[in-house]
């Protein structure tokens, strides 16, 4: 399979909309390199902006800007878009409806070696419970070019969350993103993952683990955390007696809960995979996923587990 | 501890090969700005505070802030140093469950003082700490560490109108003027200067020095001990990545670990250390 970084894919993508959208401006707070704006910084120097280390500058100036009429995306890391400049997010440019999109990368264990403090296990909860913004976590690069093509033609604030390490490739050219709708990549029998971000690709392997024991899960991708998919999500109620939510974020506050607040008085059970409400560790990316239990085997284990305790 | 020059110069030199070769090791970190705050926190360490090794929480010790967290390799050479960890967690930098994260964790290495990461919170907690220390009436001393680049934090100014407010003279501010952030220069990303005339407007004591000199960085903390009723900015002139001459004042070496052959002329330079 072939691996992209979402945050390479961002920065090409920024590059095509610098050249359609003449009114699109860059902000970015010091850590451009990382988060791949650099490439519009060097294309379009009088479009970019650097504020330095001040996330709630960045937002406020980002808020500015957009008042007048153009698109505006601001990007650092998760940990700071969603957290340090939260209330400059809320009230700048939530409130008002602001036409920002604010892509953050590093998102949650993603974030890697640098550790605790630069995993964000709680943006999605902060972002999706603001009104007037909406909430994306791509799933490969294919999808992040697809959501960012978007956002820009759609008014208003968006959050969109990034992975840092390239990705194994999910979709292909053909695949086309819709606000609000999430996407079936996989049918099953015995249950169904509703995945986000980088968990849609563990979730497909886990259940590929799953299959040769004869246990027949489905996998679908709810990129779209807010708005969800209300729609798929009661359909899947109906059909599936277990419902596995997979994020790499905490799961008080994320896609588990967005789900919850949706699944209609149904027999069908929601178990929430992630991080159980604690705080990150340092260490690669890989590393981090077994140690958090959230790569492939231990997914496929809590699965297991689950259905067959509940069986007994 | 308060040992001469010479020795402060010898453990320099171990602190900046142990922070590299750890850096090396764990494949990813940032090894310029941790060589540029070595020779200040070495001062401060093996010079100037009073701590017990035996007791990090000991309430009459002076405190050390690391604001810029992302320095904390040369934070933990030091503490290797001083026998808090041991030559194999040496090894464990930024791995899962290591006492060394990626930046300081208090809740695994209480020495640390303060979990910091997220930039321009230290200096908030550290006129917290001091302002605790006029309440109880104690005398120790709080220094906080910040960078140039991490100056830019609006939260840094409120910090410093407080301080003033507060009438802190028993905490010490030390300011890694290297001139780089990650994106490039401090003064074309965002400039900070007059940086000295700042810190006076906003009624601190302030003194300028040169980074890398040990009588300099030691006397200038004297004299702000002095301070009747200001807190004291040190303005520490650094040089990024010193030590190391192909470090020296490159931009790309803030976050990016050597190579193992850099690492082999770093640690040639660097006069070999402690460790193999
Ligand atoms: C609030 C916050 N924003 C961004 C970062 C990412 N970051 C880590 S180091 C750094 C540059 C720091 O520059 P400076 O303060 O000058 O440190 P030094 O040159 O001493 O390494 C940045 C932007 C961060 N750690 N915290
Ligand atoms: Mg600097």
């Amino acid at each position: 399979m072939d691996k992209l970084a979402m945050r390479d894919v961002y920065g090409e993508t920024l590059l095509e909309l610098g050249r359609i959208y003449e009114n699109l401006v860059v902000l970015d707070a010091d850590v451009s390199k990382s988060t791949k704006t650099i490439s519009f910084a060097k294309a379009f120097p009088d479009r970019f902006f650097d504020v330095g280390i001040a996330e709630a500058n960045l937002m406020g100036i980002s808020a500015g800007i957009a008042s007048t009429g153009k698109i505006v995306f601001a990007s650092t890391f998760s940990v700071f878009a969603s957290g340090r400049a939260y209330d400059q997010v809320r009230q700048s440019i939530a409130y008002p409806n602001r036409n920002v999109k604010i892509v953050a990368t590093h998102c949650g264990i993603t974030a890697g070696e640098d550790g605790a403090m630069h995993q964000a296990f709680e943006d999605i909860a902060l972002m999706r419970s603001i009104p007037n913004m909406r909430v994306i976590a791509p799933s490969d690069g294919v999808e992040t070019r697809k959501v960012i093509e978007k956002i820009a033609e759609l008014p208003g604030p968006f959050y969109v969350r990034l992975a840092r390490p390239a990705t194994p490739v999910i979709f292909d050219e053909s695949y086309e993103f819709k606000l609000g709708r999430g996407t079936i990549l996989r049918e099953g029998k015995d249950g169904v993952v509703v995945a986000c971000g980088i968990m849609t690709y563990i979730a497909l392997d886990a259940v590929k683990i799953l299959l040769k024991d004869g246990i027949d899960i489905g996998v679908v991708n709810m990129s779209s955390i807010k708005p969800i998919d209300i729609g798929l999500i009661s359909s899947l109620s109906k059909k599936y007696r277990y419902i596995f939510s997979c994020e790499d974020h905490n799961i008080i506050g994320g896609l588990g809960s967005a789900i919850a607040e949706v699944l209609p008085p149904t027999e069908a059970r929601l178990i929430r995979i992630g991080l159980n409400d604690e705080f990150g560790d340092s260490g690669k990316f890989e590393e981090l996923l077994k140690f958090y239990k959230l790569d492939p085997f231990s997914i496929a284990e809590r699965i297991r587990e689950a259905i067959s305790n509940d069986r007994i | 501890m308060i040992y001469d020059l010479g020795r402060l110069a010898e453990i320099a030199r171990r602190v900046r090969y142990n922070t590299l070769y750890m850096i090396t090791k764990a494949g990813s970190g940032h090894p310029g700005g941790s060589l540029s705050a070595v020779d200040i926190m070495v001062a401060l360490y093996f010079n100037v505070m009073r701590y017990k090794i035996e007791d990090p929480l000991w309430e009459d010790r002076d405190r050390f802030i690391l604001s810029k967290g992302h320095a904390c390799p040369a934070l933990y050479a030091i503490f290797y140093e001083l026998g808090i960890i041991s030559r194999e967690e040496l090894d464990t930098l930024r791995k899962p469950g290591s006492r060394l994260q990626g930046h300081p964790d208090i809740k695994k290495l209480p020495w640390a003082e303060f979990s910091s990461g997220s930039l321009g919170q230290g200096l908030s907690f550290a006129v917290g700490v001091a302002l605790a220390g006029k309440i109880d009436k104690k005398d120790y001393y709080t220094f906080v560490l910040i960078g140039d680049g991490e100056s830019q934090e609006g939260q840094i100014w409120e910090a410093a109108m407080s301080a003033r407010k507060f009438k802190l003279n028993n905490l010490i501010g030390i300011t890694d003027r290297n001139g780089l952030q990650i994106d490039g220069e401090t003064e074309s990303i965002m400039p900070i200067d007059p940086l000295a005339d700042k810190w006076r407007a906003f009624g601190w004591n302030v003194l300028e020095i040169d980074g890398h000199n040990f009588s300099q960085i030691i006397s200038a903390i004297e004299r702000a001990k002095e301070s009747k009723d200001l807190p004291t900015m040190i303005i520490a002139h650094t040089i990024k990545g010193k030590g190391v001459s192909f470090m020296e004042n490159v931009v790309d070496f803030h976050g990016k670990a050597p190579s193992q052959k850099e690492w082999e002329l770093a640690s040639v330079e660097l006069g070999g250390g402690s460790i193999g």
